[in-house]
C-alpha cells in the first residue's frame, strides 16, 4: 500500500517522464496525421498520457516491474501482438527464436492460463492483454537483492505455482502421471538428447521417483504440496529468473 | 658427496627402518641428467668384471644404475604412505588439514636432510614443478571442472582473476615501496620500486593447488567454490605477464622503460590470456576428434586424454603462452565430447589415473615446500618486510574483494553475500607456484632475491597452514551454505533442464538478449555443428539426467529384490547407455554367454568390439534396447537363482550362503526403514528359484556349454569379482560415498553382473549374437512383456510358464548346466512351508508394487484396488 501513499509526490517526476517518453516514441512512429495535429488531439494525447501513466503504475504495482521495464515490455508487446491491445497465440508462436524450443507450447499455455492470474480463475484465454502478459512475466522478475525469508518463499511458491500449473493441463490441482510423463517426454525427445524410447523410460522413472518420495498410502498424482517437496533442493527462487 | 655416502650407509645397515627411508632420497634427484651415463657405463662394468674373471661375484651394488628412478619411486612411496598416515586418524584429518601436515612433515624431513648434509640437496625445482607437478594438477582441475558452473559465473571468475589479481599486485607492490621509504623495511633489503612490484606481482596471485588442497576439505558451496577456484587458475595469464615484464623492466632499468613498454606489456597480457585459451581449444577439439576413432584401439584411449592435454599445456610454455588456462580449456572444452565417446573403462581409467597423479603432485608439492623452507640459505629474514606482505596481501585481498564484489552484485542475479565475501578474502591461499616463481629469479638483477623467498615462504606456510586451518571452523561460524555432496534427483535434473528452455523462452518471448538466450544459441549450434563433428555417430549425450536415472534404478532394483524380486521396472535398467557401473562383471558375463551358445567367437576384447558400419550399431542398439527389456528379468533370476541353488558341494552353498546373507545386511542397511523386508526377500528368492526349477525342468535349456567348463566355480568367482570391482567404482565417484556404497554393491550382484547386454557400449557382441537374439523378439513385445509381468507379479500363485513367452536359448543363465536332481528336491522341500506365510506377508500388496504396476503394466487380476483411478490408463 506503500507505493500508493506516495502517489502525489512521484506523480510529477512521473508526468515528466511519461510525457519524455511519449514524445519520443510519436517521432519515432513518425505518424502522418501528427502534421494536421490539432490541438483537441494534444489534448487527447494528454489525457491517454494520463491514462497510460495511471496504468502503468497499476501495473507496477501489480507486478512488481519498475515502469522502465514496463514500458520495455509495453513496447514488445505491441511489437508480438501487431501494435494491439490484445495478444493470441499466434503471435507468440510466431517468434522465430521460439521455434526449436522443446516446451515452446506449454510456455505459450502459461501466458493464457488463467490461473497465473492469481484471481482464483480457471481456464485459459483466448486473447490477453499487457495485464496478463505482465503477471505472467513477473514469476520471472528476479528478487531484490535484500529479501527476507518469507519474501524468498513467497516468490519461490509463486515459481513453483507457475511450474505446476504448466504441468497440470486440466487444472484439477493435481498432476496426474500422464500428465507428467507427457511433460518430460516432450522435454527430452524434442530437445533431441535422448531417442523416443528412453525419454518414456525416464519419464517413467522420474515418476516413479516422485511417487516414491511423496506417497506412503495411497497414489492419485503430485499434488502441488508434493511437488514444492519435489523441487525443494532447486532453490527456485533463486534460479527461475531472468534479467529483465 | 658426503650425503650420498651417509644415505648408503643408513640403507644397507637400517633398510627395514621406515623412518629412514624419507632419507634415501637425499642422493640429488637433480642429478638425474648426471646419471644418464651410467645405465650405459654400469652395465659395460659389469662385463668387464665377468671378462675379466677375478671370481663371479654374487651380487653386485648397482645403486648408480637405479639411482633416478628409484629416488623417484622412493619420493611417491614416502609421499603416499604419509597419506596413510595421515589417514589413520579420521577426527584428527578433518580438523588439520592434509596440507597442513604435509608441509609439517616436508618441515621435518628438510630437518633430518639438513642434519645428514650440510646444504640441502632436495628444493623444489622450479623446472620440475612447472613441467611436471603442476600440470598433472591443472589438467585435473581442468578436465573435471563443472563446466556449467564454471560458464555460470564465468564473469565473476574473470573479473577477480583479472582486475581482482592486477589490483593486488600493484597495491601490494606500492604498498611494499612505500613501507621500504618510511622505513619500516630494513636496509639490507636492496630493492626498488619495480623490485617491489616485481615480488607484488609474484605473491599477489591465488595458487590453484593451495586452494584446491584446502577447498576440498573445506565443502563450501559450488558457487563460491568455483570462483576461488576459477579465479586461482585463470589468473595465470595476469601473473606471467606481470612476472614477464618486471622481470624485464628490472634487467633494462627503470630509467630505460619507455612508454612504448607499457603499451608492449597489455598487449602481451592480451595475447599470452587469448593464445593460451586458444590453444587449449584447439588441442580440446583435436582430442574430440581424435577420441572419435578410438573404437578399435579401446586400450590406449586414456592415453590420448593425457596426450593431449598434457601437450597442450606443453604447447603453450612453448609460446610462453598461458599454459594453465590453455591446459585449463582443453580439459573443460573436451571433457563433454571425450566422456561420450570413450568407452565407460577407459573413462574409469581417466578419472582414477588423473586423479592418482594430481593427488600425488600435491603431496609432493606441499612435502617439498616443507623441505625447501629448511635450507640456511634461504633464512634471510627481515620482520619489516615479512610483516609488511602479510598484511599487505591480506588487506588488499579483502578489499579488492568486497570492491569488486559491491560492482558485481549490481550485474548478478543472485548476489553474493556478506559471508562469501569473507570467505573469497580469507581463502586467498598462496602457494607453490609463487615459491618457484621467486625461486627462479636471477639473484644477480634482484638484490633482495633471498629476502623474497624468505618471506614468499613465510607467506605460503601462513596462508596455507594457518588460514587452511581456520578457514574450516570459519565456513561453520559464519554458517556459510556447505555443499550437499547429494545427487540430483531425476525430478531435479528434468526440471533444471525445463529451466533452461522456460528462461530461454521467457527471454525470447520478452525480446531480451540476455545469458540464457546466449546460452541457447552455443547449445543450438553445438548441437548442429561441434556434436556432428566431435561424436561419434551412435553415441548417446550422456548427462547428469543419467547418473540420477541410474542411481533411482540401482535403488529401485535393491527395493525390487527387497519385496520379492518384482521385475516391473528392470525395463528400466535396461537403457543402452547404462554401461557405466558394469566393466568387470560384464565383460566375464559376456564371455559365459559366448561360450554358452557355443559360438566359437574369439573371445578377445578387441575382436569383439569390431563391428563394421555404423547402421549395423544402431540396429544393434534398438535391438539391445528391445532385448534387454523383454529378457532380461528372466535372465536375472535365473542367473540368481543358479548363483545360489546350483552349487553342488555343501562347502560352497555354504559360501554363497555368507555371500547372500551379507548382501541381505548391506540392503538393510539402505533400507533400515523397513521391517520383515528379510523374511518376504527370502521367501522371494525360494519361489524364484521354484519358479526357475520348473521352467528349466521343461526342457528350455539343453545345451551343453562348448569349451572351458561353466559351473558353480564360474559363478563364484563372479560374484566375487564384482564386488571390488564395485568397490572401486564408489571410490571413484569420489561423492557420497558412504550412502553409495550399500546401494551399489547389491546392485552390481544381484543386477547387474548377470546383464550381458548392459555391456553395449564397452562391449559389442559379434553379430551373430545379435542376430540370433533378434530372432526370438515376439511380434507382440507388449503383450508377452505384460503377461510375465504379471506372472511375477502374483506373487501367490506361482505360475510358473503360465502365459509367457517361450524362452529363448541363448538366454539361458550363465550358471552351467550342473544340476542334481537331489539338491532341487532338497530345496524344493525348504519352499513350500514358506508359501502360506509369503501369501500372509503379501495380502496387502505394498503400495511400491501396486505403484509399479500402474506405471509399467495393468496390474495382476489378484491386487485391483478400488482407488485406482486415472493412471492406470498409462
Amino acid at each position: 500500500m506503500g507505493s500508493w501513499l506516495m502517489r502525489p509526490e512521484r506523480q510529477q517526476q512521473l508526468e515528466l517522464e511519461q510525457r519524455h517518453g511519449q514524445q519520443q516514441q510519436d517521432q519515432s512512429h513518425g505518424q502522418q496525421q501528427q502534421l494536421d495535429q490539432s490541438h483537441l488531439q494534444q489534448q487527447q494525447q494528454e489525457q491517454q498520457q494520463q491514462e497510460q501513466r495511471q496504468r502503468y503504475e497499476e501495473l507496477a504495482h501489480k507486478s512488481g516491474f519498475s515502469r522502465k521495464q514496463i514500458k520495455t515490455l509495453h513496447k514488445r508487446f505491441r511489437h508480438l501482438s501487431g501494435n494491439k491491445e490484445m495478444m493470441r497465440r499466434e503471435h507468440l508462436d510466431a517468434i522465430p527464436q521460439l521455434s526449436h524450443n522443446p516446451i515452446k507450447k506449454q510456455i505459450i499455455d502459461a501466458f493464457f492460463d488463467k490461473r497465473n492470474q492469481h484471481q482464483g480463475m480457471v481456464g485459459s484465454y483466448e486473447e490477453i492483454t499487457l495485464d496478463q502478459f505482465l503477471m505472467v512475466m513477473s514469476h520471472f522478475r528476479p528478487l531484490a537483492h535484500i529479501s527476507r525469508g518469507e519474501e524468498r518463499q513467497a516468490a519461490s511458491k509463486q515459481k513453483l505455482r507457475l511450474l505446476f500449473n504448466m504441468h497440470d493441463k486440466d487444472s484439477d490441482g493435481i498432476i496426474t502421471l500422464a500428465e507428467y510423463r507427457k511433460v518430460v517426454e516432450e522435454l527430452l525427445c524434442k530437445s533431441g538428447d535422448f531417442g523416443d524410447q528412453v525419454a518414456k523410460a525416464i519419464a517413467r522413472a522420474a515418476m516413479l521417483e516422485a511417487a516414491d518420495k511423496a506417497l506412503d498410502d495411497f497414489y492419485e498424482g503430485i499434488t502441488f504440496e508434493m511437488f514444492q517437496l519435489m523441487l525443494k533442493a532447486l532453490e527456485l527462487e533463486s534460479r527461475m529468473h531472468i534479467r529483465f | 658427496m658426503p650425503a650420498r655416502t651417509r644415505v648408503t650407509a643408513s640403507l644397507l645397515s637400517l633398510l627395514p627402518l621406515l623412518p629412514l627411508l624419507p632419507l634415501l632420497p637425499l642422493l640429488p634427484l637433480a642429478a638425474a641428467g648426471a646419471a644418464d651415463g651410467i645405465p650405459g657405463s654400469s652395465p659395460a662394468a659389469f662385463e668387464d668384471v665377468q671378462s675379466h674373471g677375478g671370481g663371479y661375484r654374487v651380487v653386485q651394488w648397482e645403486w648408480t644404475y637405479v639411482q633416478t628412478p628409484y629416488v623417484i619411486a622412493v619420493w611417491l612411496l614416502v609421499a603416499s604412505v604419509a597419506k596413510i598416515l595421515f589417514h589413520l586418524s579420521q577426527r584428527f584429518t578433518t580438523v588439520v588439514p592434509e596440507s597442513c601436515l604435509l608441509i609439517l612433515l616436508g618441515l621435518a624431513l628438510g630437518g633430518l636432510v639438513l642434519l645428514a648434509s650440510e646444504r640441502q640437496p632436495y628444493q623444489l625445482e622450479p623446472a620440475l614443478f612447472f613441467l611436471f607437478l603442476l600440470p598433472t594438477i591443472v589438467g585435473d582441475a581442468g578436465y573435471f571442472m563443472p563446466a556449467r558452473l564454471f560458464f555460470d559465473n564465468l564473469g565473476a571468475i574473470l573479473t577477480y582473476a583479472v582486475a581482482g589479481t592486477l589490483w593486488n599486485a600493484f597495491c601490494t607492490g606500492f604498498g611494499l615501496h612505500a613501507a621500504k621509504l618510511m622505513g619500516l623495511i630494513d636496509e639490507r633489503v636492496q630493492a626498488g620500486m619495480m623490485d617491489f612490484l616485481l615480488f607484488g606481482a609474484l605473491i599477489s596471485a591465488v595458487d590453484p593447488v593451495a586452494v584446491l588442497a584446502v577447498f576440498e576439505e573445506v565443502h563450501v558451496n559450488d558457487t563460491l567454490f568455483i570462483i576461488v577456484f576459477g579465479e586461482s587458475l585463470l589468473n595465470d595469464a595476469v601473473t606471467v605477464v606481470l612476472y614477464k615484464v618486471y622481470i624485464s623492466f628490472v634487467e633494462v632499468g627503470v630509467e630505460n622503460v619507455q612508454t612504448a613498454d607499457y603499451f608492449k606489456g597489455i598487449a602481451s597480457f592480451l595475447v599470452v590470456s587469448v593464445g593460451g585459451t586458444l590453444v587449449g581449444l584447439v588441442f580440446a577439439v583435436l582430442l574430440s576428434f581424435l577420441t572419435r576413432f578410438t573404437k578399435r584401439v579401446r586400450i590406449i584411449e586414456p592415453l590420448f586424454v593425457f596426450l593431449m592435454v598434457y601437450l597442450a599445456y606443453l604447447t603453450a610454455e612453448l609460446f610462453s603462452l598461458s599454459s594453465i588456462l590453455s591446459m585449463t580449456f582443453c580439459g573443460i572444452g573436451a571433457n563433454k565430447y571425450v566422456e561420450a565417446n570413450i568407452s565407460q573403462k577407459s573413462r574409469t581409467t581417466v578419472k582414477y589415473t588423473m586423479k592418482t597423479l594430481a593427488s600425488i603432485a600435491e603431496t609432493l608439492i606441499f612435502i617439498f615446500l616443507g623441505i625447501s623452507a629448511v635450507d640456511k640459505s634461504k633464512w634471510a629474514w627481515d620482520t619489516g618486510l615479512v610483516a609488511c606482505t602479510l598484511v599487505f596481501i591480506f588487506i588488499f585481498r579483502a578489499a579488492g574483494v568486497v570492491a569488486q564484489t559491491w560492482v558485481l552484485n549490481r550485474f548478478r542475479l543472485v548476489p553474493l553475500e556478506k559471508m562469501d565475501q569473507v570467505v573469497m578474502s580469507y581463502g586467498g591461499l598462496r602457494g607453490a607456484v609463487a615459491f618457484a616463481l621467486v625461486v627462479l629469479l636471477d639473484d644477480k638483477r634482484v638484490k633482495a632475491k633471498d629476502y623474497f623467498v624468505a618471506t614468499t615462504i613465510v607467506v605460503v606456510f601462513f596462508t596455507v597452514m594457518f588460514q587452511g586451518l581456520t578457514i574450516k571452523p570459519l565456513v561453520k561460524w559464519l554458517k556459510v551454505p556447505r555443499s550437499t555432496s547429494r545427487k540430483p534427483t531425476i525430478n531435479e535434473e528434468i526440471h533444471e533442464r525445463a529451466f533452461d528452455h522456460i528462461l530461454t523462452a521467457v527471454e525470447d518471448i520478452a525480446g531480451l538478449q540476455g545469458y540464457h538466450h546466449w546460452r541457447d544459441k552455443w547449445e543450438q549450434f553445438d548441437k548442429n555443428h561441434l556434436s556432428k563433428l566431435l561424436l561419434r555417430k551412435s553415441v548417446y549425450r550422456k548427462s547428469e539426467l543419467w547418473e540420477a536415472y541410474q542411481k533411482i534404478n540401482i535403488r529401485d532394483a535393491i527395493s525390487l529384490i527387497d519385496q520379492g524380486g518384482n521385475v516391473l521396472t528392470s525395463a528400466r535398467l535396461s537403457l543402452p547407455s547404462m554401461t557405466s557401473g558394469a566393466s568387470f562383471p560384464d565383460a566375464a558375463n559376456v564371455t559365459n554367454y559366448l561360450r554358452e551358445n557355443g559360438s566359437g567367437v574369439c573371445l578377445d576384447l578387441q575382436v569383439i568390439h569390431n563391428i563394421p558400419g555404423g547402421k549395423v550399431e544402431e540396429d544393434m542398439e534398438t535391438h539391445h534396447f528391445l532385448a534387454e527389456n523383454l529378457y532380461k528379468p528372466r535372465r536375472r533370476y535365473q542367473s540368481h537363482y543358479s548363483r545360489h541353488f546350483i552349487s553342488a558341494g555343501a562347502k560352497e552353498r555354504q559360501d554363497r550362503e555368507v555371500f547372500q546373507r551379507n548382501m541381505k545386511s548391506r540392503m538393510e542397511t539402505v533400507k533400515s526403514g523397513r521391517p520383515k523386508r528379510h523374511k518376504k526377500e527370502r521367501n522371494a528368492k525360494k519361489r524364484r528359484g521354484s519358479e526357475d526349477k520348473a521352467g528349466r525342468s521343461g526342457g528350455q535349456r539343453g545345451k551343453d556349454p562348448v569349451g572351458v567348463p561353466l559351473g558353480s566355480d564360474e559363478d563364484e568367482d563372479q560374484g566375487e569379482r564384482s564386488d571390488p570391482e564395485k568397490e572401486e567404482d564408489v571410490g571413484i565417484t569420489f561423492v557420497a560415498v558412504k550412502a553409495e556404497t550399500p546401494k551399489r554393491r547389491p546392485h552390481s550382484v544381484a543386477a547387474d553382473a548377470h546383464l550381458p547386454w548392459k555391456g553395449v557400449g564397452v562391449l559389442w557382441p559379434p553379430p551373430c549374437v545379435s542376430l540370433e537374439a533378434t530372432k526370438v523378439i515376439p511380434v507382440d513385445l507388449q503383450q508377452a512383456w505384460n503377461q510375465s509381468i504379471s506372472s511375477l507379479e502374483s506373487v501367490s500363485l506361482p505360475r510358473h510358464e503360465g502365459g509367457r513367452a517361450p524362452r529363448p536359448i541363448s538366454y539361458t543363465p550363465p550358471g552351467g548346466p550342473v544340476s542334481p536332481p537331489p539338491e532341487e528336491d532338497e530345496e524344493e522341500d525348504e519352499t513350500r512351508p514358506l508359501v502360506p506365510s509369503l501369501k500372509a506377508a503379501l495380502k496387502p500388496p505394498p503400495p511400491r508394487v501396486y505403484l509399479r504396476s500402474l506405471v509399467t503394466a495393468p496390474p495382476p487380476p489378484g491386487s485391483e484396488d478400488p482407488c485406482a483411478r486415472g493412471p492406470t490408463q498409462l
